[in-house]
């Protein structure tokens, strides 16, 4: 399986080909072969991944894309250890539960082949992504996730606000790729290839100075918090919501957001050794994450809540990277993966059934749908870090990462407790209490077969999937999917213990809050509503980047334009214009003065001759008596 | 058939515009089909040119020398190297489907085809003269088809527009025209070779060597065109008929950077250190500046003609890193790409100017929903012009920027900058266009017929073509362009 791992994005390429150019007009079909491509996919992606978990040797396969000698010699394959593996496991298992779940979800929708031609294609870049074994395949990839995330954000694009979420998603995640481009060049500059083999061995002989790894680090950075929208880049995942519910589980839950993560997890030898790089990631991530938690605490959209809530998370992940904790992050990300598609693919169930995101319309729902609010509990129960659910495992994990930094472990404990609270806040708004709006609440119903079986398989993996990170396992996943740096986070139970009760406790304010009632929000509202107004508009950022970046560029960019037509083709037509009035001048000169001169000297010829013709008159005695004039003044002068 | 091929190439086109000549002038149809054969014929050579050539080495191929005026040793020196057979092959390409999209003039056909065709006549020859007398005859042969073209057959403002290019690439070819003749008389014995006079370039001084490149580059640079001598092309641009406007923007703007590659870098190679800062200083401004210039294009065509300026930036960004074979082959493959992209935007703005005869991009809106298939293509030519991986114009950005990199580090990191300005504009116009409902125009649109199709999608082909697999055409330029580092001696 291995020697075929090439195939695995194939799949996927093949099935969008076969959309685009022949099948588009067949719905069901389209929606079939992209199906059966994605399963394909998981298939091989699974067995290659057993395979390679408990055997450490890197598969690597290359051949020569672009040669053009020392200054670009670039070869381009893939690679496959425990790390892809598990993430071909991530991807093609919440791929194929998306594309299952979206039979049903995008049923009514015109425009169906179009959409499951994109998330193939997304697929397959994804696919790529994790696949890849070198800087260059990785931003390419990286590229085309994002131009697939742009075109399904903007899937309903008649609505204005869905296509400003495109637009803004590619244009945000495009500036963190400045970033991303500037490491390539540097450190190709530095190390004369892009490979990862290369790159890593050249950081680990210390071929590159360190400030100029710390730079190069933190260019990749910049990449990684475009795409996992970390601070100050984050604004645009939530905008990000417009697109279909299935869509944001995949790509903005699961996959392509965690991309960022996987590319500091993959350079793990460069932040390893620039550790001040490592720290900012470290404060970026912590950062992102206290600010997203808090945003999420009163957000009423359902989906909007979920999105924040990835933010946060991602930002978990970054900080536990920036903390040396690779395989923390790296286990968070396959757990968090499983409960966030869950949680994502549960509301677009709810949305489905009520058809509003609004929360505040919501209510009591667990009597209609009980699928989807039993799997969402379990979801919920998951990323709260209730034991023995994945979440609790993974999260231990990162509280782990942070000792030693006791202000890092604070501010995750306060985040867990932050999680812990707007989730079941979520949960019970939603499932459970009276319906706040009757007639939707009526017309809700439970899902399709095609939409609930993937919340109960996720629903499972939620559980379960922490369990191959159990502290005591001999060959768990810390042994398995960093081969080459092994890394064992002892168990601490005193802090598990803490993480726990923690997380229970934010279950419990939930609880009183919007279950029992027996404190009312309305009162804590009022007592803050300095940060309750603040966070409702998610720190202002939206305006202050309007305010300070993207008006004035417009401005100036007109501005530009305007100096273009005035200045410069301003000067190149006032020298036509000069050239014009001297050659006006010049006709007048030419014609006044020059020709004057000439035609002067022909009238004065005239003219002296007119006079002087008088003199030949042809008379003899004209002429002599010139002579005798002239003889008498000859003699009078004498 | 193979030793004459490139004089072939050159005189079919001219060949069916005399055709052309004598063909009674309401006979549309007759003069069409002339016109398209005349146009076919070179891109079949443009082929076997290909196959022919031995991409391993960088001698000149093809070669076609005779004496044509012996008492000023003026050759008729026709030949290819890595850096004109994409060209040619480019040209070729362009001049036929830009003659399928000339199928909707309707006035004057008879003199618009044997303009035309005398134009691709020229622009072919350019890329294939190896001698200054030739060459120079065939840059000049392309300003009279292209003035008139521009002139008769244009928009509201042709006539300024006509001479405005005119005016400006004649000013241009003044100075080329003086550091020819200063080439020529100080070279012993008197010779207009271009080979030549590469050969006898250590023997040059410095400051002739640097009086003879700026001359040159006055030139170039207004057809590239660089900052500041950019303004023709707006107005050319944006009143030349559609098929006029992918050969200004395909073709001719290329003619400024294959003349710095052939001429100036080989034969003056101090003065090309010398301002190879200033040159890659000219090329991010371009890249930068024509971004922000774009933002505020109202006008779609505008807004395509002012994305050349920024992405043939590019180009002189890679020839500044004159040492880098990545650079140079960059440029070369930026001018090929941007050829193919660009040509094709300017095809399909033609295409919906001419159903709903406006370029206002706020005229229409949500045009994916009433003519997905044109939507669904001109995205995919959006995309390549603001450097998706996977789309030729990607490969070219990256190979100037890795090569370029190592030579100007500050000045490459501003230039990375307009990978994102060039997505801002590009994205705006899509959105205000494509998306949101229909709106405007778009009602008026059908979408893209069988003939505007067959124009475009060998454009697409090949752009997804060089961008997935770019080896296709840097073997071609390769061996040339690290010969051409050699000779520089970086």
């Amino acid at each position: 399986m291995i020697q075929t791992a090439w195939l695995i994005p194939i799949f996927p390429l093949v099935a969008m080909a076969a959309i685009v150019l022949f099948t588009h007009r067949h719905r069901a079909l389209s929606a079939g072969i992209s199906i059966a491509a994605v399963s394909l996919s998981f298939l091989w992606g699974w067995s290659v991944a057993v395979s390679v978990w408990g055997d450490p040797t890197v598969h690597r396969m290359s051949f020569d894309w672009l040669n053009l000698g020392e200054s670009m010699y670039i070869p381009i394959g893939i690679q496959i250890d425990g790390l892809t593996g598990m993430m071909l496991v991530v991807v093609t298992t919440v791929a194929l539960m998306v594309q299952i779940y979206s039979l049903g979800y995008m049923r009514d929708d015109p425009r169906y082949s179009r959409y499951y031609a994109y998330l193939s294609l997304f697929t397959m870049a994804m696919l790529t992504l994790v696949l890849a074994d070198n800087f260059f395949l990785m931003f390419v990839s990286w590229e085309l996730v994002g131009l697939a995330s742009y075109l399904l954000i903007g899937f309903w694009f008649e609505k204005q606000s869905a296509a400003d979420a495109g637009k803004k998603a590619f244009i945000t995640t495009r500036l963190g790729d400045l970033g991303f481009i500037l490491g390539l060049l540097l450190l190709y500059t530095g190390c004369g290839t892009l490979t990862f083999q290369g790159v890593f061995s050249a950081v680990d002989s210390h071929v590159l100075s360190g400030g100029l790894l710390t730079i190069a680090g933190l260019c990749l950075f910049a990449g990684a918090v475009g795409k996992s929208a970390q601070v100050p880049l984050h604004v645009w995942l939530p905008d990000a919501m417009e697109g279909p519910t299935p869509v944001s589980a995949l790509i903005h839950a699961a996959t392509m957001v965690v991309a960022g993560v996987y590319l500091v997890a993959r350079s793990m030898s460069i932040f390893l050794a620039a550790d001040r790089a490592a720290m900012v990631v470290a404060w970026i991530g912590i950062i992102t994450s206290v600010m997203a938690a808090s945003i999420g605490l009163v957000q009423n959209d359902i989906k909007r809540v979920l999105a924040y809530s990835t933010v946060s998370q991602l930002g978990y992940m970054i900080m536990a990277l920036g903390l040396g904790g690779f395989t923390a992050g790296t286990f968070h990300l396959m757990t968090h993966a499983f409960f966030k598609a869950l949680l994502f693919l549960g509301a677009g169930s709810v949305i489905h059934a009520v058809h509003t995101n609004d929360i505040r319309e919501m209510g009591g729902l667990h009597a209609k749908m009980k699928t989807t609010s039993i799997t969402f509990l379990i979801a919920a129960l998951a990323i709260a870090g209730v034991f023995p659910l994945s979440g609790f495992w993974s999260k231990d994990e990162i509280v782990a990462a942070t000792l030693g930094h006791p202000i890092f472990t604070v501010l995750t404990l306060a985040v867990a407790f932050m999680t812990a609270f707007y989730m079941f806040r979520l949960y019970f708004l939603t499932f459970t209490g009276k319906p706040r709006d009757q007639h939707k609440f009526d017309h809700a119903h439970e899902s399709p077969k095609t939409m609930t079986v993937p919340l109960q398989i996720l629903a499972v993996l939620s559980v379960v999937s922490g369990w191959i990170g159990l502290p005591w396992l001999e060959h768990g996943f810390s042994s398995v999917v960093f081969h080459e740096h092994p890394h064992h986070p002892e168990f601490h139970v005193v802090w598990a213990f803490i993480a726990a009760l923690v997380g229970l406790s934010g279950i419990g304010l939930a609880y009183m809050m919007y279950y029992k009632g027996s404190i009312d929000p309305e009162r804590v509202r009022a007592r803050a509503t300095g940060l309750y107004t603040t966070l409702l508009n998610k720190y202002y950022f939206d305006e202050a980047y309007s305010v300070l970046f993207v008006r004035p560029y417009y401005t100036m960019c007109r501005g530009w334009f305007w100096f273009d037509q005035h200045a410069i083709d301003g000067a190149v037509n006032g020298l036509g214009r000069v050239s014009v009035a001297w050659s006006v001048f010049n006709r007048w000169f030419d014609e006044t003065f020059v020709d004057g001169a000439v035609n002067g000297v022909g009238w004065l010829t005239r003219g002296f001759g007119a006079i002087v013709r008088h003199l030949q008159t042809g008379r003899v005695q004209n002429y002599a008596f010139i002579v005798f004039a002239a003889l008498v003044v000859l003699w009078l002068l004498q | 058939m193979m030793s004459g091929l490139l004089s072939w190439m050159i005189f079919l086109p001219l060949i069916g515009a005399g055709v052309i000549m004598a063909l009674p002038k309401d006979n549309h149809r007759g003069i069409r089909a002339v016109a398209t054969v005349a146009a076919f014929l070179p891109l079949v050579l443009a082929i076997l040119l290909l196959a022919g050539y031995d991409p391993s080495t960088a001698a000149f191929q093809f070669q076609e020398n005779a004496a044509w005026i012996p008492a000023l040793n003026v050759n008729y020196h026709l030949g290819v190297d890595g850096l004109s057979v994409p060209m040619l092959a480019l040209t070729a390409l362009l001049c036929f489907l830009a003659c399928l999209i000339s199928y909707n003039i309707t006035n004057r056909v008879k003199e618009y085809f044997a303009f035309y065709l005398l134009l691709e006549a020229g622009m072919l020859g350019v890329f294939a003269a190896l001698d200054f007398f030739l060459f120079y005859v065939f840059w000049e042969v392309m300003l009279v088809p292209m003035y008139f073209l521009i002139g008769i057959w244009g928009g509201p403002r042709r006539e300024y527009a006509a001479i405005k290019f005119f005016l400006y690439t004649l000013f241009g070819s003044i100075f080329m025209l003086v550091a020819i003749l200063a080439l020529y008389f100080t070279s012993t014995p008197h010779t207009l070779s271009i080979t030549d006079q590469i050969a006898r370039a250590p023997g040059m001084t410095h400051g002739f060597q640097m009086f003879a490149f700026v001359f040159f580059f006055i030139a170039f640079a207004i057809k590239i065109p660089t900052l500041p001598f950019h303004t023709w092309l707006p107005d050319a641009h944006v009143e030349a008929p559609t098929a006029v406007s992918v050969l200004l923007a395909g073709v001719l703007l290329k003619m400024g950077t294959y003349g710095l590659l052939r001429i100036s870098l080989p034969m003056f190679p101090m003065a090309t250190k010398y301002f190879a800062w200033p040159m890659a200083a000219l090329g991010v401004a371009g890249i930068v500046y024509g971004a922000f210039v774009c933002m505020a294009q109202k006008d779609l065509k505008k807004l395509v003609a002012y994305s050349s300026v920024s992405h043939m930036g590019y180009c002189l960004l890679g020839i500044a890193a004159y040492g880098s074979v990545a650079a140079l082959t960059g440029c070369m493959f930026q001018m090929v790409s941007h050829g193919l992209i660009t040509g094709a935007l300017f095809i399909l703005v033609g295409v919906i100017y001419d159903r709903a005869h406006t370029r206002e991009i706020d005229a229409y809106g949500g045009m994916w929903v009433k003519v997905p298939v044109y939507s669904g293509i001109m995205v995919l030519f959006v995309l390549g012009s603001l450097g998706l991986p996977g789309l030729s114009g990607f490969v070219s950005e990256f190979m100037v920027f890795l090569g370029a990199f190592p030579y100007f580090k500050i000045t490459v990191a501003v230039g990375v900058v307009g990978v994102l300005l060039t997505a801002a504009y590009f994205l705006r116009m899509i959105q205000k266009m494509f998306l949101g409902t229909v709106a405007g125009q778009t009602e008026h649109l059908s979408d893209i017929n069988a003939r505007e199709m067959i124009a475009v999608a060998p454009l697409a082909v090949m752009m997804i073509v060089l961008g997935v697999y770019p080896a296709l055409l840097a073997d071609y330029i390769k061996a040339t362009i690290v010969n051409l580092v050699k000779v520089i001696g970086a």
